[in-house]
C-alpha cells in the first residue's frame, strides 16, 4: 500500500472534520475523492502531507509512519493545495527554481527541472512574469509544476482545475495522465465528477468527515443500478430511478405518461444518489 | 542549505525594490537627526557631548530593531496570511531550526543595511562616531535580536489587526522609553529597572558607551545575546505550531 490510514480523525474543538478514516490505496492507483462541500476533503489531504496534527489515528505512506517532521517522506509527495500558495514576488522560473532549492535538488539538476516543467505544463513563454501577474489558469498550471518539481511518487490534488477554461483543464488532464502512467500514484479532490469519471481507477465518496464507499467508478454504478430512468414528475421534480437491468428499466418507463428519459447509469448520478440520500 | 535558499529568494526582492527600500530606511532616522539633532541639538550639550552624538547611537539602535523587526515580521505575515506561500515551505523537506534562521539573517542583514546607510547621512551631517568591532557586534546583535522578534510576533498572531496591536503596545514603547533619546539617569529607579529589562535599552546604551567613552559593557552583550536566543527558539516553537 502506498498510502494508508488507520482510524485518522481531525477534531476542531467539538466538531470532527474528518471521522475515522480507513483508506487504501496502492502504488500506480489514481483515486477521487468526492464529497459535498465540507465533507472534510481538504482537511483529509492536509493530514496526509503533514500540514495539519491528527487528531487521532495514523497514516503509513509506503509502509512509514507519516508525520509532520517527516522530511523523507515529505520529498516523495508532491501537493497543489485548494488555494494558490505561490510566491507572489517572484516570476514563473525563480518559483520553481526556488522549489527545487526547498526540495534540496542538486544544483545541476535544479535549472533542468525546472526548464522541463515549464516546457511539460506550457509556461515555457511566461517563463520571466511575475506570478501575480499570471492569469488563473496559467496559475494553476504553475502550482502543478510547483508540486512535481521533486518527481514525486505521490501526488495530492486538491481541486486542480477550479475556474479553468476548458483547453487549461483538458490540458491539465493530459498532464495528470502523463503522470499516472510514469506510475505515479494520485489523489485527486474536485467537484466535476466528469473529471473523475475520466481520470480516476477508484472513487472514495466522502461525507461530513466520513468516507462511505470506495470502490471503481463501474462497481459504484452497477451496485445503484446500471440504468437510471429520469422523468419530470407531477410535483415538478425530476426524479431519478435506478434499475439493475434494462428491461425493469423498460417496464417501469412504459408505465409512465410523463416524458423520460432512459439511459446508463453515470457517477454523476451516484454521486448525486448519494449526496441526497439523507433526504430520500 | 535552506539559509541559503531563503537569503536567495530575499536577495532577489531586494534587489527588485532596492530604491524603494533604500529611501524608506532613510526617511524616518533622517527626520530624527534634523528635529532632535539639529532643531534641539544646537541648543543643547548633553552628558558632555552635543546633542547630536548623544543620539545618533540611540537612532542607530532604534532603527535596526525597526528594520528588522518589520523586514521579518511583514515578509512572514504575507507568506503566511496572504500569499499562503509559508504553507508550501512546510510540505517540503525543509528543517525548521534552519529555516528560521534563514528568516532571521535576512532580516538582520535588512537592520544591518539600515544602520549603514544612517552612519552614511550622519557623516554628511558632520557626525564622525567611532565605529569599533564592539560597536558593530552591538548593530548585528540587536538585529539579530529583533529580526526574531518579527518572526516568532507573526508567528503567534493570527490576522494583521493583531501585528497592529504588537506594534503599538510593544514596538511603540519602546521606541520612547529605552533610552534613545534621553538619559536614563534622571528616572525613578523602579521605572530606571523596568526599562533595563527591555533589550533596546541595552542596545542603545551599549552602543552610545562605545561611540562616545569607547567603554564596553559586558552585561549590554549578555542580555543582547540572551533574548535573540530566547526569542529565536520561541519563533521555532511556534513555527511548529499548527497553521
Ligand atoms: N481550521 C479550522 N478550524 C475549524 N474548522 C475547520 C478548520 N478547517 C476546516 N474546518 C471545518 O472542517 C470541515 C471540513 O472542511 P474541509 O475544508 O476539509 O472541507 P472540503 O471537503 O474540502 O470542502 P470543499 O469542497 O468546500 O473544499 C468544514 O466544516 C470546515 O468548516
Ligand atoms: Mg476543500
Amino acid at each position: 500500500m502506498m498510502i494508508k490510514t488507520e482510524k485518522l480523525t481531525k477534531k476542531y474543538g467539538d466538531f470532527t472534520a474528518v471521522n475515522h478514516v480507513d483508506l487504501q490505496v496502492q502504488a500506480g492507483e489514481f483515486l477521487g475523492l468526492l464529497g459535498p462541500n465540507g465533507a472534510g476533503k481538504t482537511t483529509l489531504i492536509r493530514m496526509l502531507v503533514g500540514l495539519a496534527k491528527a487528531s487521532a489515528g495514523k497514516i503509513y505512506i509506503n509502509g512509514q509512519i507519516m508525520g509532520r517532521n517527516k522530511g523523507d517522506l515529505k520529498g516523495m509527495i508532491g501537493i497543489v493545495p485548494q488555494h494558490i500558495n505561490l510566491d507572489k514576488e517572484l516570476t514563473v522560473r525563480e518559483n520553481l527554481l526556488f522549489c527545487a532549492k526547498l526540495f534540496k535538488l542538486p544544483k545541476e539538476q535544479r535549472e533542468k527541472r525546472a526548464e522541463e516543467l515549464l516546457e511539460f505544463v506550457g509556461l515555457k513563454n511566461v517563463e520571466k512574469r511575475e506570478s501575480q501577474k499570471l492569469s488563473g489558469g496559467m496559475q494553476r498550471k504553475l502550482m502543478i509544476a510547483k508540486a512535481l518539481i521533486n518527481d514525486p511518487h505521490i501526488l495530492y490534488l486538491d481541486e486542480p482545475t477550479v475556474g479553468i477554461d476548458l483547453t487549461a483543464r483538458r490540458k491539465i488532464w493530459d498532464i495528470l495522465k502523463t503522470m499516472k502512467n510514469k506510475g505515479k500514484t494520485i489523489m485527486l479532490t474536485t467537484h466535476y465528477i466528469e473529471e473523475a469519471e475520466y481520470l480516476c481507477d477508484k472513487v472514495a465518496l466522502m461525507d461530513e468527515g466520513k468516507i462511505f464507499y470506495c470502490d471503481t467508478p463501474d462497481n459504484l454504478k452497477i451496485k445503484l443500478g446500471k440504468f437510471t430512468l429520469e422523468y419530470f414528475n407531477d410535483n415538478n421534480e425530476t426524479e431519478y430511478r435506478y434499475f439493475k437491468s434494462l428491461e425493469q428499466a423498460k417496464q417501469e418507463a412504459g408505465l409512465l405518461e410523463n416524458e423520460y428519459t432512459l439511459r446508463k447509469t453515470s457517477l454523476e448520478d451516484v454521486f448525486y444518489n448519494f449526496t441526497n440520500r439523507k433526504v430520500n | 542549505m535552506e539559509i541559503m535558499t531563503i537569503l536567495w529568494r530575499e536577495f532577489i526582492f531586494f534587489k527588485r525594490r532596492f530604491l524603494r527600500i533604500t529611501l524608506s530606511a532613510v526617511v524616518s532616522p533622517l527626520l530624527y537627526l534634523i528635529a532632535f539633532g539639529w532643531g534641539l541639538g544646537s541648543q543643547i550639550n548633553y552628558e558632555g557631548h552635543s546633542y547630536m552624538y548623544f543620539i545618533i547611537p540611540g537612532i542607530i539602535a532604534l532603527t535596526t530593531m525597526n528594520t528588522s523587526f518589520s523586514a521579518t515580521s511583514i515578509r512572514i505575515n504575507i507568506s503566511k496570511l496572504h500569499e499562503k506561500s509559508f504553507e508550501y515551505y512546510l510540505t517540503s523537506p525543509v528543517n525548521m531550526y534552519m529555516l528560521t534562521l534563514g528568516f532571521v539573517i535576512n532580516g538582520a542583514l535588512r537592520g544591518l543595511y539600515a544602520a549603514s546607510l544612517i552612519l552614511i547621512v550622519a557623516y554628511l551631517f558632520g557626525v564622525k562616531l567611532k565605529i569599533t568591532l564592539a560597536f558593530i557586534i552591538i548593530c548585528i546583535l540587536n538585529s539579530l535580536l529583533f529580526a526574531a522578534f518579527g518572526y516568532f510576533a507573526s508567528m503567534v498572531i493570527d490576522s494583521h489587526y493583531e501585528m497592529n496591536r504588537f506594534t503599538t503596545f510593544v514596538m511603540l514603547p519602546m521606541t520612547f522609553l529605552c533610552g534613545t533619546f534621553f538619559s536614563l539617569d534622571k528616572t525613578p529607579i523602579l521605572v530606571k529597572n523596568l526599562i533595563y529589562l527591555l533589550p533596546l535599552t541595552h542596545a542603545s546604551q551599549g552602543l552610545r558607551a562605545v561611540a562616545l567613552e569607547g567603554n564596553v559593557q559586558i552585561t549590554s552583550f549578555i542580555v543582547l545575546i540572551l533574548y535573540t536566543v530566547i526569542f529565536y527558539f520561541c519563533g521555532v516553537a511556534a513555527s511548529f505550531r499548527e497553521m
